[in-house]
């Protein structure tokens, strides 16, 4: 051990040394050349690049009916996608067929969610599908969230369509995957804000255009992981089967599929999560469903009804979460044991519950009560006037105290660090974090950061990706905090992980407009407020990813290091978190993403800068060019952080492998 | 549903003849396809699908309301409701899909793009509702400082203002960016010691002067009327030099208070040319502030749904109704 810690040591300590040393130049040069070159430009000043991009939109615009790529390519997608898309909803949300309700009411709804959890999960899925189904209803808003099932469930199954084959394809191929590689980055962090509009340009109002934005941000998960999964599969394995002489085909369908089924699952998953993320969002283009409950009750700042609508998108984003997990686990266990006692017995029960399903739909197609939700019991009134009583008591009680937190944090820590790096010359800015690149990643990585950064100087905006950046680390080293301790704890203690554990998932899928009206009354229109909210958002994510590497470091390890004497506060610190280092680089890796994607929701709060600059080219015409920079701008910051943290987690990777 | 049952495959079928089969033992209740489905009017053909857009403010909202009701109840109309964001709106003028905008606020670009330029909008006349913009303080301020209400003193209050976001000077908040603002020029040009901190949402900015006079700290920001809110804590609108026309004809150089905006209905030139009834309905459609505010009281503050504020106004206000049916051919 002391062997380990000591080598370690060796190689470290002199690479902290020159960050060090890089830092105190910064530090110099900001004393020296504070105020020149900071490159700042006015809310509402443009630059030559935001008015090119200005006119590029303009003359799409003035395209859209008569150039022939829309009225036969796009215009052919849209109608395609509208089909689709109103056929879900006739089947469960919208009154369809000269029916004055859907298809299938409410009682189907309820029993086909509750069977398909149980077939292809568990019977405890089963349970809290049919739970978490009804409950949807009771909080009076069946309709509102059959509305956001089917919107997501058309997003869905084109991501998959789409997403399956591609990564399959970047699975196979190494040239493919490097060309796919910085399209899914973009996709996953260009601001939905930033292409909005000129999407309702090309697939006008409708489900289409909702659709598609939602499919975009969606549909990179699932692509990623397949080809994660098939690049996962041993090469002894398809060695073997092909010298068994299966063709390419046969490798594919009978070798790397089986064996990649549960990875594709988790990547359904992640698809799922993200799809219902967007629900809010979409609403902005009129996509019904919950999202359209909350921004409309925020316009009155009605914190309770907005809860009641998010409480719902949480209750189907972890109904759906956990019987995709189970689904995915059910997947592996049939693979290793095809042909198990419980298999045998459960197909007859299965029989049975198919039979009662039918009769279910059947009743919900043919019956008002089956098909409308009855009224009572009402639990959508209590728990709106709950959640307003509560709210305005934290903010009459606590606003006061939060609010000088916020001032004493701000003032000692983030104005400081802000000022440093937007009233920096920008060359100095650059010049560090080059410098920085190299000493905690690579080279490679270092050159990758001079591309973003010069990228970054293009858009016009450096001042403003320098004030986001700011708030970025900031709110990063908060949800690194939290999600140490918390992973920890979470990660030493099973009782510990289920107490935690829903709360991160719903801190994780309650959409951020729910929560901003209370932020706003506790931390003020301010930069604070954005950071609170991206802490809400991202720490989930990290706490869980550690938890994960904490409970994943061998038992026998951790027995061995309690026989010889260690406290739990040296196996902490000497055993399970060494030990971990890679899962927490890429825990901060993905914190860091998570936080830059609330960039845009900091906007709506006071934070300004690229957020800001996003919402504004969303809101005005004369803006867009602006706003689609601040986009890029957001993009840069996304693959700077994410190349640095990746190459420095692979840097702990080689350092934690030296080890053994 | 006979229909729908032939439309099922054998076993499906079978299925749901046997738990029909089982469920006939208990009464089941009132069956769909007895069930209305919705009411078809005669005027109905006549006026087909109205397309109406709504934008994300109450006072819009109440707009919308009342015109969405009559349409439907009084004409017969298919009233399609659209939550857009007002440039997405003025999109669907081009693309077909939207045929009335009920409150806009100026938009002098999108006005050229989509109402001279491509000519598929028009102007369909004043709403009757008077937009006003400006600087606004929560009234407990103006209470213990009544000169705060006057801009050249401004200054010797900037101090009362500074937060941790406007870097030592006095913060003016800002809102949405949506919205029609100056304000950045204006703190250069009458060289106040202030900075403009942008908000960024309504919600924020309404919220930030609720908090304000809630607990008594001290606040100035950008704000407007019509606004639900004002009727809850009436806000004081602090005097900048007076409006003259023209003296905001250099967005850089502009040094004086906002303009009134006379509030006006946009309609696609498809719909205006359509003959529907719902266009005549939009064109005679004209009410005061305080008929505006009261109505998104209903829906902001009372919680009723758009809807019901709309029939509770209608019932009560017969008058003004009638004129905007004037010409529809219902009375």
């Amino acid at each position: 051990m002391t062997a380990i810690a000591r080598a370690s040591l060796r190689i470290r300590l002199p690479r902290w040394g020159v960050a060090l040393l890089v830092v105190l130049c910064w530090l110099i040069g900001y004393a020296a050349f504070h105020g020149r070159d900071t490159m700042a430009l006015a809310q509402a000043d443009l630059t030559p690049l935001h008015d090119r991009l200005n006119s590029l939109n303009d003359a799409v615009g003035a395209q859209r009916s008569s150039n022939p790529l829309f009225l036969y390519f796009f215009d052919q997608i849209r109608g395609a996608i509208n089909v689709l898309a109103t056929f879900i909803q006739s089947l469960i949300s919208q009154p369809a067929f000269g029916r004055p309700v859907p298809v299938i009411g409410w009682l189907g709804v309820v029993a086909v969610a509750t069977f398909a959890s149980w077939a292809f999960g568990n019977i405890k899925v089963a349970v809290l599908a049919a739970v978490g189904f009804t409950v949807l209803g009771m909080q009076g808003l069946w309709t509102e969230s059959m509305d956001t099932l089917a919107l997501t469930t058309t997003a869905v199954l084109l991501s998959l369509m789409i997403g399956i084959p591609l990564g399959i394809w970047a699975g196979l191929s190494d040239r493919v995957n490097a060309v796919m590689t910085p399209f899914l980055d973009f996709m996953q962090t260009m601001p939905t804000f930033v292409y909005l509009a000129p999407l309702t340009l090309v697939f006008l109002i409708g489900p289409a255009s909702a659709t598609i934005a939602t499919l975009i941000y969606a549909a990179p998960p699932v692509i990623r992981i397949t080809t994660h999964g098939i690049r996962g599969v041993p090469r002894e394995t398809l060695e073997a089967a092909e010298s068994m002489g299966s063709t390419r085909f046969q490798l594919l369908t009978k070798v790397m599929l089986p064996m990649t089924k549960r990875t594709i699952v988790i990547g359904i998953n992640q698809t799922i999560m993200a799809a219902l993320s967007m629900v809010t969002i979409a609403a902005l283009i009129d996509a019904p469903g919950l999202g359209q409950v909350v921004l409309t009750a925020l316009q009155s700042l009605d914190v309770g009804t907005a809860f009641n609508a998010g409480l719902s998108i949480v209750i189907l984003a972890i109904v759906l979460d956990r019987v995709t997990t189970a689904a995915s686990v059910r997947g592996e266990l049939a693979r290793r044991k095809p042909t198990s006692r419980s298999h045998r017995l459960r197909r007859p029960a299965l029989v049975v519950g198919a039979a009662a399903t039918a009769a279910c739909l059947y009743m919900s197609n043919t019956y008002l009560w089956a098909a409308q939700f009855p009224a009572n019991p009402d639990l959508g009134g209590p728990i709106r006037r709950t959640a307003d009583a509560l709210a305005s008591w934290v903010q009459l009680n606590f606003s006061g105290a939060t609010n000088s937190f916020k001032d004493r944090l701000t003032n000692g820590a983030l104005n400081p660090f802000q000022s440093l790096l937007t009233d920096s010359p920008w060359w100095l800015v650059c010049a560090v974090i080059v410098a920085l690149a190299v000493i905690v990643g690579s080279r490679r990585a270092a050159v990758g950061a001079a591309i973003c950064l010069a990228l970054l100087v293009a858009t016009g905006l450096w001042a403003d990706a320098m004030s986001t950046l700011a708030a970025t680390l900031v709110a990063t080293v908060v949800v690194m905090a939290l999600g140490l301790v918390l992973g920890v704890l979470m990660g030493r203690s099973r009782r510990a992980d289920r107490l935690i554990r829903p709360t991160l998932d719903a801190a994780q899928t309650m959409p951020a407009f729910v929560y901003l009206v209370p932020f706003v009354a506790l931390f003020a229109a301010s930069r604070f407020t954005a950071i609170v909210a991206a802490v809400v958002f991202a720490a989930p994510v990290t706490t869980k990813i550690i938890a994960d590497g904490i409970a994943g470091v061998p038992a026998e390890t951790i027995e061995a290091a309690a026989a010889a004497g260690s406290s739990p506060w040296q196996i902490i610190t000497k055993v399970q978190l060494p030990m971990s280092l890679r899962t927490i680089a890429l825990a901060t890796n993905q914190g860091l993403i998570y936080v830059l994607s609330m960039v845009v929701v900091g906007g709506l709060v006071g934070a300004g800068a690229l957020g800001y600059d996003v919402v504004a080219g969303f809101r005005q015409n004369s803006l867009f060019g602006k706003g689609l920079a601040a986009g890029l701008a957001i993009v840069m910051l996304g693959i700077l952080l994410d190349r640095v943290t990746q190459s420095a987690a692979g840097r702990g990777d080689v350092t934690s492998h030296g080890h053994h | 549903m006979n229909r729908l049952l032939t439309k099922m495959s054998t076993p499906t079928r079978t299925v749901a003849v046997l738990a029909a089969v089982s469920l006939s033992l208990s009464a089941c209740g009132a069956k769909v396809s007895d069930a209305a489905t919705g009411g078809a009017k005669g005027s109905a053909a006549k006026c087909g699908t109205f397309n109406l857009a709504v934008n994300a403010w109450v006072g819009y909202a109440a707009n919308a309301a009342v015109v969405a009701y009559l349409a439907h109840n009084k004409l017969g109309c298919t009233v399609k409701l659209q939550n857009l964001d007002e440039q997405i709106s003025w999109q669907g003028f081009a693309s077909g899909q939207v045929d009335a905008v009920l409150e806009n606020w100026g938009h002098a670009d999108l006005a050229k793009k989509y109402i001279t330029e491509q000519k598929v909008a028009q102007d369909a006349g004043p709403t009757g509702n008077i937009g006003k913009i400006g600087w606004y303080v929560p009234p407990f301020l103006a209470k213990a400082h009544p000169d705060i209400l006057a801009w050249k003193n401004l200054d010797k209050y900037a101090a009362l203002f500074k937060t941790s976001e406007s870097g030592g000077k006095g913060q003016l908040l800002d809102g949405d960016p949506g919205f029609v603002t100056n304000d950045a020029a204006l703190v250069k040009n009458l060289k106040l010691n202030y900075k403009v901190v942008y908000s960024g949402s309504e919600a924020a900015l309404i919220q930030s002067f609720r908090q304000a006079e809630q607990s008594k700290k001290p606040l100035i920001g950008y704000f407007y009327e019509p606004q639900w809110f004002t009727a809850e804590v009436p806000l004081k609108k602090v005097n900048l030099p007076a409006y003259t026309l023209g003296c905001d004809a250099d967005v850089a150089k502009v040094a004086c208070d906002y303009p009134l905006y006379n509030l006006n209905k946009v309609v696609s030139t498809k719909f205006a040319t359509s003959g529907s009834p719902a266009f005549t309905l939009v064109k005679n459609f004209r009410w005061t502030n305080a008929d505006q505010n009261l109505v998104a009281k209903y829906i902001a503050k009372d919680k009723m749904s758009p809807d019901q504020a709309a029939k509770k106004w209608i019932d009560a206000n017969p008058d003004k109704v009638k004129a905007w049916l004037a010409g529809t051919g219902v009375s």
